[in-house]
């Protein structure tokens, strides 16, 4: 712990650990073109990160900072511009045809908008026995059974199997998703914005079904959300991205309680909090303007026009991603040092028994493990 | 007690359909009082939005029943014919929406478009209020307001677009702001500047507003009394302290432990069963009796009224008081 402390270093992904997702440099700029191109937006710009077996990693930021195509490239959805993606221990950054396909089985996708990512011309049954149908991972005949499982597993009446989306209510419909995602038995599933369409009574049982499927399957998820209190119930370790690059990263109660980025700060101070005692306590930070264009990013540290601590040297230096004194990776010249929302982390009594490691210690003991 | 500024009284909003009677508002009772926030939470379908649509006169009165009145500064806004209702919308009573990309005009310039509500209600030339709304613009926070009101929406950002409908809806200093859901469609740091824009011009304006949203951190941090809305009625209502600390209904109480909140420790959440009923056929009794983990008999039958608790704290329930009261203590806020 000392010894991080005293050295911070800047931060390179370690090799050994066996990630069961890992981004190396990964880059992904979509080119702009007038007859030739022009210029590109820098949607994701060298990013590292690792997903470990049974985790599960928020990954959260304003809409256009390039969560989603960082998801989709991981997932092979999208070429990545540079870098490099393993899966599994395997480099699948250049995997294609029979190869990519069956890989796809490992991972799959619950997107957003419920309404749309289901087509209301199929049945649900047909819905969820598609990644089946395609993969053959069981006998036709065996296809209908299984459905039903899955249907009963999610929470859906395997009665329902002949109907159509339109006739289930939004929370149903990401039952349906979820299901479809789950049909396969993947390892990693991406969650892109997976409670942001529902009513906040639905939204819970979403959640609670995603948590219960994690440990009953042993998931993997990527959850990516710009609701921040629902990263941090879901999430074990946070990362905030902002303009195509990972701002801080770090175990959740160390970034909501001593976030180092002062992106980071301005985001937790930004989120209401629906009890108005701490709300009241809560440092307010208002950012100025709004997100620069990726097509032509600020110099020095991306955020560093927003910024409210930024100094000269912010425009001209990039910083890079370090680990900083509490044990988070951040990149930032001048880290922030107080709290942003000042409450005990741990109010339930039931869970202060559950003691929680320092989060430099555990930091560290995952890197050295 | 000071004179009310709007008072609703027994508003019902019905839409007619071929499946049905839409009972989207059946029997709402409220009131505002110049100056004060007034937040109105629920989720989709529970009339929220249909009820202040109603107060601005935006309902279609040959598509839908509206029964009730609506008293602001005295006079029933229902009863009003078109041409006096016209000279009070708007300039009295201002309106933002969710989506401000929707909301304003692809085809005007947003600064002409300010202007036009300003020439449609007051006595002045072209030049001034285009001038006036260069100052709005001003006021709103956007920078380069002269040559900004010389641009078209697409050219603004979300964020700008709804400071540019701010700047609209109050350019004639209106004493009531209703706000349906109107951060909904922005980034958290962007909701929190327009949030605290609004907290500011209605301090400057001494504004009414009427705050109507599904997320109840924002109710909480900006609102001095807050109402919960369930089914096309208020279910609970009381000061920030009532409904986070002592809510007296078992529908808030769902909504409070089943949202993740930042500051608490919650392994799980617990949400609540069930989905919201069919604004069609709702329930008897009690419209919340089939997914309420407490009903009993009479909640089937009878429906609950809107009863004071203490103040002007109210809730809606046939649980005895002191039940509530220990639910609270046991299981509620424990939490």
């Amino acid at each position: 712990m000392s010894v991080i402390e005293a050295t911070p270093t800047p931060y390179r992904p370690k090799r050994t650990g066996e990630p069961l997702l890992r981004l190396e440099g990964v880059k992904k700029h979509f080119p702009i073109t007038r007859g030739k191109q022009i210029g590109a937006v820098h949607a994701v710009d060298g990013v590292d990160l690792e997903v470990h077996p049974g985790e599960t990693l928020g990954l959260v930021g304003e809409t256009g900072c390039g969560k989603s195509t960082l998801a989709r490239v991981a997932m092979r959805l999208f070429e990545p511009s540079d870098g490099k993606i393993w899966f599994n221990g395997q480099d699948i950054t250049r995997v294609k045809g029979d190869e990519l396909r069956a890989l796809r089985r490992d991972m799959q996708m619950v997107f957003q908008d419920p309404y749309a990512s289901l087509n209301p011309r199929k049945t649900v049954g047909s819905i969820i026995g598609a990644p089946l149908r395609l993969h053959q991972t069981v006998p036709k005949s065996k296809i209908k059974p299984e459905v039903q499982e899955l249907m009963r597993l999610v929470g859906l009446n395997p009665e329902h199997y002949n109907r159509y989306p339109h006739e289930f209510s939004g929370g149903q419909r990401q039952r349906i998703g979820v299901a479809r995602a789950i049909a396969l038995k993947p390892k990693l599933i991406v969650c892109d914005e997976p409670v942001s369409a529902l009513d906040v009574s639905i939204q819970a049982q979403i959640l609670n079904l995603l948590s219960d499927l994690q440990s009953e399957l042993n998931l993997t998820y990527l959850f990516i959300a710009h609701d921040l209190s629902v990263v941090k119930h879901v999430s074990d370790r946070v990362a905030v991205m902002y303009l195509g690059k990972i701002a801080e990263m770090a175990e959740k109660e160390t970034l909501y309680d001593s976030p180092k980025h002062p992106y980071t700060g301005a985001l937790l101070s930004a989120v209401p909090i629906a009890d108005p005692n701490i709300a009241k306590k809560k440092k307010q930070i208002i950012l100025e303007g709004d997100v620069p264009s990726p097509i032509d990013p600020p110099s020095g540290c991306r955020f560093h026009p927003r910024c409210y601590r930024a100094q000269e040297r912010c425009s001209v230096e990039e910083p890079e991603l370090r680990v900083m004194d509490s044990g988070q990776l951040a990149a930032c010249h001048f880290p922030l040092e107080t709290r942003i929302i000042d409450a005990p982390t741990v109010t339930d009594p039931g869970s202060s028994t559950r003691s929680t490691p320092s989060p430099s210690s555990c930091w560290s003991c995952r890197r050295s493990s | 007690m000071p004179e009310p500024l709007l008072e609703v009284r027994d508003l019902r909003v019905h839409f007619p359909t071929d499946d049905g009677l839409v009972k989207a508002v059946d029997g709402l009772n409220f009131s505002m009082v110049a100056g004060e926030t007034l937040g109105i939470v629920g989720e989709s379908g529970s009339g929220k939005s249909v009820s202040f649509l109603t107060v601005m006169g935006l309902i279609n009165r040959k598509s839908a029943i509206v029964e009730g009145e609506v008293i602001f500064q005295g006079q029933d806004l229902l009863k009003l014919p078109t041409d006096e209702l016209q000279a009070i919308r708007g300039s009295k009573i201002a309106m933002i929406f969710q989506d401000p990309m929707t909301s304003l005009h692809p085809f005007y310039k947003v600064g002409d478009q300010i202007a036009e509500a300003i020439l449609a209600h007051e006595e002045v030339t072209k030049k001034e209020a285009g001038d006036r709304a260069i100052e709005m613009l001003r006021r709103v926070n956007i920078p380069r307001p002269d040559e900004r009101a010389r641009q078209y929406p697409h050219e603004f950002s979300g964020g700008m677009r709804q400071r540019a409908m701010i700047a609209m809806a109050l350019s004639l200093n209106p004493d009531l702001l209703i706000a349906d859901e109107p951060t909904t469609a922005l980034d958290v740091t962007v909701q929190a500047q327009i949030l605290s824009l609004i907290d500011h011009l209605q301090t400057e304006f001494n504004t009414a507003v009427a705050l109507i949203t599904h997320d109840l951190g924002v109710v909480a941090e900006h609102c001095d009394h807050i109402q919960v809305m369930y089914a096309g009625k208020i279910v609970e209502e009381g000061s920030g302290d009532d409904i986070y600390y002592r809510p007296m209904m078992p529908y808030t109480w769902g909504l409070l432990r089943s949202i993740p909140r930042l500051g608490h420790v919650s392994e799980r959440l617990e949400p609540i069963s069930g989905s919201p009923p069919s604004m069609i056929f709702l329930p008897k009794g009690c419209s919340f009796s089939p997914r309420c983990p407490y009903v009993f008999d009479t909640c089937h039958v009878e429906e609950p009224p809107l009863e004071p608790v203490d103040g002007h704290h109210a809730a809606a329930c046939h649980l005895s008081l002191e039940d509530r009261e220990r639910i609270v203590r046991e299981e509620v806020v424990a939490s």
